[in-house]
């Protein structure tokens, strides 16, 4: 199970490409969809590689991306 | 409210102007004041500087007037009642920082002790030239309050006031003193803090969700928060909406700036302040302010003695001008005469105002001393014929 | 397609954000936002008081930070960001008040501020975005330019030569002096939260694309290129002479935590001049209120 685990805030992604490419384990990618105002966010296509280091969320210029640790099995939560 | 008897020096005191202002200002409740050196103010500051420190409050020496400037202004926002002192030079390097006040809604005092210019001109001989730019001197549209002390005295008590209004009016207000009037040594009385009347800042109690930084009601001044009280506020000289955000359409624009502008004309005729004599059957007037109207008594005594019959009011507000008393003046007089250390700017709204029902005689002087009272009856005699 | 991937969880950066204002003006590739996530980390991290917080910032695009942060925030004049906080410090020195703002506003229109804030040691932390450029009004030269650039009024090239600001600033008297990059989030995040606890004056220069601007006239790519030349090219050399870290268009960027070094404060010293000239009879108004 992935340590870590991504949200996307669709909307306000402007397609600069930090976290795809900052991503640490290359989880993510620029997809083929658009957001309203014509920009391709990210999607994520490694999900089990994420660790939940939240590199993604400090690069993001727009505060469009963010990771949250998942607790894991035996763990507190 | 009544003052703090920590600022306040109750007593009989033989002092000049600028020293009167400085005690004035912490009689008020100021505590902390920025300047720059620049004469004839700067003893303003000096006193001010040995003072504050047994009065409980802070003084900061900035590197220039831009800085002075709006270092008040920050003060303010941490929760002090705050000003700065200035001459012509000064004032016109402030005028950006009056206009963020202005647009902010920061209550705080401008202290211009006037001297002849333009530019450097006559640093330690006085002026009245900078009247029009205490009222248009930053870009834009706003309203200022702006008193005129002909007195020590008058420079202790109308700095009080000069901070009741700030406060009242959440508005920058302009001490337009003069050299002379600035470095003249007379008696001063402090009454007691207690007969000391003081306006509290319009502080809010609304709990932070429910406070919004430029909100308003009837009298068109919002309540404020200072900062660490919890409320994370914004504060931007960027056109703005009753939250404080930015808002940079010409709707929001509209509504602001009117508003800013009304706050103040709603109220012009309980903030106007003047002081007439013998004006029951005037046939001219001499209309005055500052050092100036001190030498226009005189005109106006010798003028009488001779049979002539004149009048005199002095402005101690200049802004707002008090418009409605000098029209209806306009109708009873055949002339009003209006000296200034300056080669014509008060005299400009005293016609203005007149609407052309009576004559108006300017007596100009480009400033470095004051009129001698022939100068003005000079003028008083041309005019009443 | 705009389905929304945000799952219920909150971006840790949110309750720091005025949501009700997003999205923010800043270009994409732009710097400044990720300067923002890095504060707020360095903020959780701290443990910062944010009701005693305060964010003073200038004119221009990194200016406008202070209206995208929950926080008593404060968007003053242009370059006079530095003397607005240094009342507010004064009138209450409770508070710990942040200066954001960029590389214009600072060193140009604002130096003279800025030294004499770092000459008397004022509780100041300073976060210096360094776009080398003026990028709000269109790209037009800054004192941080670098030599031979293109910008909007030096059309034909940049032929002045730049200021250092680590430099600038640790000659006038700053006790921490730091540059990162936006490629540096993390140790930048962490020169923040050093800044938040150092007493004096505190200066961090944070190297940051402005691709529409800056990067576009001289052609050195988007934020993406950008930022990967300051992974390729950005050298850690904590404690180098400030005098060796000067920038160049397209070379080397020494980055690090430059000094950090111990001196009282402006308000140390006020405090201990006027005890020893006063005694009993100064009056220390810690709050200072109005009446």
């Amino acid at each position: 199970m992935a340590k870590g685990r991504v949200s996307i805030v669709v909307e306000r992604c402007k397609s600069c490409g930090f976290c795809v490419e900052f991503c640490p384990t290359k989880v993510l990618a620029l997809s083929s969809a658009f957001n309203s105002r014509g920009y391709h966010p990210p999607h994520v296509v490694n999900p089990e590689k994420c660790s939940g280091c939240d590199l993604c969320g400090m690069y993001c210029p727009d505060f469009a991306i963010y990771a949250t640790k998942v607790p894991q099995a035996g763990e507190a939560q | 409210m009544t003052a703090d008897p920590h600022g306040v020096l109750t007593g009989v005191h033989f002092i000049d102007g600028d020293h009167a202002c400085c005690e004035g200002a912490l009689a008020a409740g100021a505590r902390f004041a920025a300047g720059y050196p620049i004469t004839p103010s700067t003893e303003v500051v000096e006193r001010f500087a040995a003072r504050v420190p047994t009065v409980g409050g802070c003084f900061i020496q900035m590197e220039d007037e831009l800085a002075a400037s709006i270092a008040l202004q920050g003060a303010v926002w941490g929760g002090a009642k705050a000003f700065t002192v200035t001459s012509g030079p000064g004032f016109s390097l402030m005028m950006e920082h009056i206009g963020y006040a202005a647009m902010t809604e920061t209550p705080c005092v401008f202290v211009d002790v006037q001297r002849g210019g333009p530019s450097t001109g006559l640093p330690t001989l006085p002026a009245q030239a900078d009247m029009m730019q205490a009222r248009w001197g930053s870009h834009g549209d706003y309203e200022i309050i702006a008193l005129c002390p002909n007195s020590p005295q008058e420079c202790f008590d109308l700095t009080i006031k000069a901070f009741n209004l700030a406060e009242e009016f959440r508005i920058p207000v302009m001490m337009m003193m003069d050299e002379v009037v600035g470095h003249m040594t007379e008696k001063v009385v402090i009454p007691p803090a207690d007969q000391i009347e003081v306006v509290p800042r319009k502080q809010t109690h609304k709990r932070p969700d429910e406070y919004m930084p430029y909100e308003t009601n009837g009298d068109m001044v919002p309540e404020i928060a200072h900062a660490g009280e919890g409320y994370k506020f914004h504060v931007t000289g960027l056109t703005h909406d009753e939250r404080g955000y930015p808002n940079m359409t010409p709707q929001a624009q509209d509504k602001l700036v009117r508003r800013l502008q009304n706050k103040v004309l709603a109220a012009a005729d309980r903030i106007a302040m003047f002081e007439e004599d013998q004006l029951h059957d005037a046939d001219v007037m001499v209309i005055s302010y500052g050092i100036t109207s001190r030498v226009a008594q005189r005109a106006v005594d010798i003028a009488r003695q001779r049979g002539l019959r004149v009048g005199k009011l002095r402005l101690i507000t200049a802004w707002p001008f008090p418009d409605r008393r000098i029209s209806e003046l306009a109708g009873k007089v055949k002339a009003f005469v209006v000296p200034e250390l300056n080669l014509g700017q008060m005299v400009r709204e005293v016609e203005r105002a007149a609407a052309g029902r009576t004559k108006t005689f300017s007596v100009p002087h480009a400033g470095g001393g004051v009129h001698k009272p022939e100068d003005i009856l000079k003028v008083i005699v041309e005019a009443n014929r | 397609m705009t389905t929304d991937l945000s799952n219920g969880l909150v971006n840790p950066v949110e309750p720091f954000l005025r949501s009700d204002r997003m999205p923010h003006i800043w270009c994409p590739g732009c710097g400044i936002g990720t300067t923002v996530n890095c504060f707020a980390r360095a903020l959780i991290e701290s443990k910062i008081d944010l009701q005693s917080l305060v964010v003073v910032s200038g004119i221009g695009c990194t200016g406008r930070v202070a209206g995208y942060v929950k926080l008593d925030s404060f968007h003053t004049t242009h370059g006079r960001a530095i003397p607005f906080a240094t009342g507010l410090k004064l009138a209450n020195p409770k508070l710990k008040v942040v200066v954001y703002s960029g590389d214009g506003d600072l060193s140009a229109i604002g130096g003279n501020h800025l030294i004499h804030a770092a000459r008397r040691n004022i509780d100041l932390k300073v976060i210096c975005v360094n776009n080398l450029t003026y990028a709000m009004t269109g790209g037009q030269t800054a004192p941080t330019t670098p030599e031979h650039s293109i910008t909007a009024t030096n059309p034909y090239g940049v032929f002045e030569p730049s200021f250092n600001l680590p430099h600038l600033v640790e000659a006038a008297g700053a006790v921490y002096v730091a540059r990162w990059t936006t490629y540096h989030v993390r140790q930048l995040a962490r020169a923040m939260s050093e800044a938040f606890q150092k007493k004096g004056f505190s200066f961090i220069e944070v190297i940051s694309p402005c691709p529409t601007l800056y990067q576009r006239r001289n052609k050195l790519g988007d934020g993406l290129e950008t930022m990967k030349y300051y992974k390729e090219k950005s050298k850690v050399r904590h404690g180098a002479p400030t005098s060796e870290v000067g920038l160049t268009m397209t070379g080397e960027i020494i980055v690090g935590k430059f000094v950090d070094r111990d001196r009282p404060d402006y308000q140390s010293m006020m405090r201990a001049q006027l005890t020893e000239s006063l005694g009993e009879r100064y009056v220390q108004n810690p709050e200072m209120v109005c009446s």
